[in-house]
């Protein structure tokens, strides 16, 4: 995958657990402009393994000196967030991937009804630019703990004027989600961003109002591709190759100067399919190429984006 | 080095022929003896020089006159050009990501001053010059998709991303192998690829689409599709069926080799910034079984490939009328012998 080379160029302190950074690229040339919803996946190279989190750009997508992200710092970090907050200070230099969009706008939405809790904000900061920039109908709904919590609402209140609505846990300030998803007009497509019980609690009551399921969009992230190192025997090469928890088994093997198939090297292609010969444990298959009757068959693996969980894996290469 | 556009026609008296360059970079796509559909997607990187894929728009020898032939045909017929509402943001991208790369890939030929968003873009090949405001439609002469579409050889699809599929909301279609785009426009991918035997049953369509859908911006990936024309005719559209269609009637054993082109497209797709949308460029290249022969390698590889083609796919591809002839002066190039597999001319 293609990557930026990126560097620090400002970190803010937002709210008690948020902090929020500016990236400007190493060469100094344009970022590529992007659409309201976008996330980029940030490496962090921390104490010597790799870490890859996503992060949503909130920036205005126009603006392609620089890219904005939000960090919420973790209390169950795996690292990331830790490091981010630590460990990044201005100068800092980091590699961030092209922006990815798994939460784009529905572009003939009638009207939008955009619903963030706490850091859940950050992909919706972009959205508004476009929604503003395009003249579209929308009402954001921002819910968070207390108003110290409340990243950005000074910044949201001019940019969304009378269109922002916000909740305070604190002050006991609740959002009606049935009262709000009932009356809306034929047409309208509703998105939710922020912790699991909320989006959980918008589909349903979407779904139970009889919303159109493609009418509702909730962030997923991407799973990051990576898992447990394992091994393999390569049985025409005789070797055997650790796969390092992050990297793919082909690009593990292609290190160990054995050359394998390829083209897509996102699992649909089937180039690189291989015979597994031998093996003690579970078989990973992410790729969309294998027939559910091949995966469980546990005789082919596609080592793009697969991985396994066994002791012992031996490959037809 | 700066490129000498020739002078040519593509309907008509049909005033078109290859150099000798042209016949040895032409995308030649039979790696194989036999063919069958495949999802033969493959990341749209720099290839080596002088390629058709040295760059993400190839430029040729052919870019005048097929730029002459777009500007005839869609004068004849305004449908060939249409996008829909929701398409604005993916028409800019479309014109930064075209002027960008003809720039700095053809500085002799294009240029591209930008100020801010005020852009001045400069074609000399065509004698186009244009000051306009990046992202305000008014400055420009017509829809900006339209403008840049008209100035790069080959087809241009704008595909919108939504419900978990991609639909065909806009195009500048001119040089198509037998699809309308008025057919297709507002269309999802199942619905406009319904028509194409046996790739659906090998879940060739489903594959690709879930490919397509985690297509990344920097990342563009390209792919060859093929078919043989009679005549080099960009134009082969169904709403001129009359005007092509029996000329497939004309071809006889003596005029078969000139008549009789291979037709392969180098099909790329790029996503899109500011739309989330993908561009579909679709790109024709033409070559006539003579000039094909000047390399008798792909001469025999594809006398084995048409000889052993699925009836389905040579009634399809619209080859049943002259496809014995073509396998019979395909045949004195192929001497039985295996060959290594891979597209190289010698």
């Amino acid at each position: 995958m293609s990557m930026i080379d990126i560097k620090v160029a400002a970190v803010e302190q937002v709210t008690p657990l948020v902090k929020h950074f500016t990236f400007v690229k190493q060469d100094g040339s344009p970022f590529p402009a992007f659409s309201g919803g976008s996330h980029v996946v940030v490496s962090m190279n921390v104490a010597g393994r790799v870490h890859r989190n996503p992060y949503s750009l909130m920036g205005s997508p126009v603006d392609t000196g620089s890219y904005h992200i939000s960090v919420r710092k973790q209390e169950q970090s795996r690292g990331g967030s830790v490091f981010m907050h630590e460990s990044v200070e201005v100068g800092t230099s980091l590699q961030i991937t092209y922006p990815v969009n798994l939460f784009s706008l529905a572009k003939k939405a009638h009207k939008h009804i955009l619903i963030a809790g706490g850091i859940g904000i950050t992909p919706f900061m972009s959205q508004l630019v476009d929604l503003n920039r395009l003249n579209s109908s929308f009402e954001l709904h921002y819910a968070f703990r207390s108003p110290e919590h409340g990243a950005f609402a000074t910044q949201l209140k001019t940019i969304c004027n009378d269109k922002l609505h916000c909740y305070a846990d604190s002050k006991g300030e609740r959002l009606d989600l049935t009262a709000l998803l009932s009356k809306q007009p034929l047409g309208t497509h509703v998105y939710v961003c922020g912790p699991n019980p909320m989006v959980v609690a918008v589909i349903e009551t979407a779904r139970n109002l009889g919303w159109p399921e493609n009418h509702i969009h909730s962030e997923q992230f991407l799973s990051p591709g990576i898992g447990e190192p394992f091994k393999i025997q390569l049985a025409k090469s005789n070797i055997e190759v650790h796969v390092p928890a992050e990297m793919s088994m082909l690009e593990a093997i292609e290190a160990a100067g054995v050359e394998a198939d390829y083209l897509c090297r996102g699992g649909v292609c089937g180039r690189c399919e291989v015979n597994v010969l031998e093996s003690d444990g579970a078989l990973l298959h992410h790729d969309h190429f294998l027939t559910d009757a091949e995966k469980a068959s546990g005789k082919k693996i596609m080592p793009c984006v697969s991985r396994a969980r066994c002791d012992r894996l031996v490959l037809d290469l | 080095m700066a490129l000498a556009f020739k002078q040519e026609t593509f309907r008509n008296d049909y005033q078109y022929s290859n150099s000798p360059n042209a016949i040895k970079r032409f995308p030649f796509p039979f790696a194989e003896d036999q063919y069958m559909y495949s999802v033969n997607i493959e990341p749209h990187i720099k290839g080596k020089q002088g390629t058709v894929c040295e760059f993400p728009f190839d430029v040729d020898e052919h870019y005048v006159g097929e730029c002459l032939d777009k500007q005839i045909t869609l004068d004849l017929d305004r449908g060939r050009y249409k996008t829909l509402p929701h398409m604005m943001d993916a028409q800019w991208d479309f014109v930064e990501l075209t002027m960008e790369a003809l720039s700095n890939d053809y500085p002799e030929h294009f240029s591209l001053i930008k100020d801010g968003l005020n852009w001045t873009w400069e074609n000399k090949p065509l004698n186009i010059k244009q000051s306009f405001v990046f992202g305000d439609a008014s400055t420009m002469p017509m829809d900006p998709f339209e403008f840049m579409s008209r100035q790069v050889q080959g087809d241009f699809v704008l595909l919108d991303q939504r419900d978990e599929t991609l639909y065909a909301d806009g195009g500048f279609v001119t040089s198509q192998a037998d699809w309308s785009l008025a057919f297709d426009v507002g269309m999802s991918w199942r619905e406009w690829h319904a028509p194409v035997p046996r790739a659906t049953e090998l879940g060739v369509m489903d594959r690709a689409l879930k490919y397509l859908l985690n297509l990344q911006l920097g990342s563009p990936v390209r792919r060859l599709n093929w078919t043989m024309t009679v005549n080099p005719r960009l134009d082969t559209s169904p709403e001129n069926y009359p005007l092509w269609g029996t000329d497939r009637n004309t071809v006889n054993p003596e005029n078969v080799a000139d008549k009789v082109h291979l037709r392969v497209e180098l099909q790329s797709l790029f996503r899109l910034p500011r739309s989330n949308a993908i561009v579909f460029s679709i790109r024709c290249y033409l070559m006539s079984l003579k000039e094909l022969s000047s390399y008798p390698r792909w001469a025999k590889r594809l006398h084995r490939v048409q000889k052993t083609m699925h009836p389905d796919l040579i009634e399809y591809k619209g080859m049943t009328k002259f496809h014995p002839m073509m396998v019979e002066w395909l045949s004195k190039f192929d001497d039985g012998a295996a060959m290594d597999l891979g597209t190289h001319p010698e």
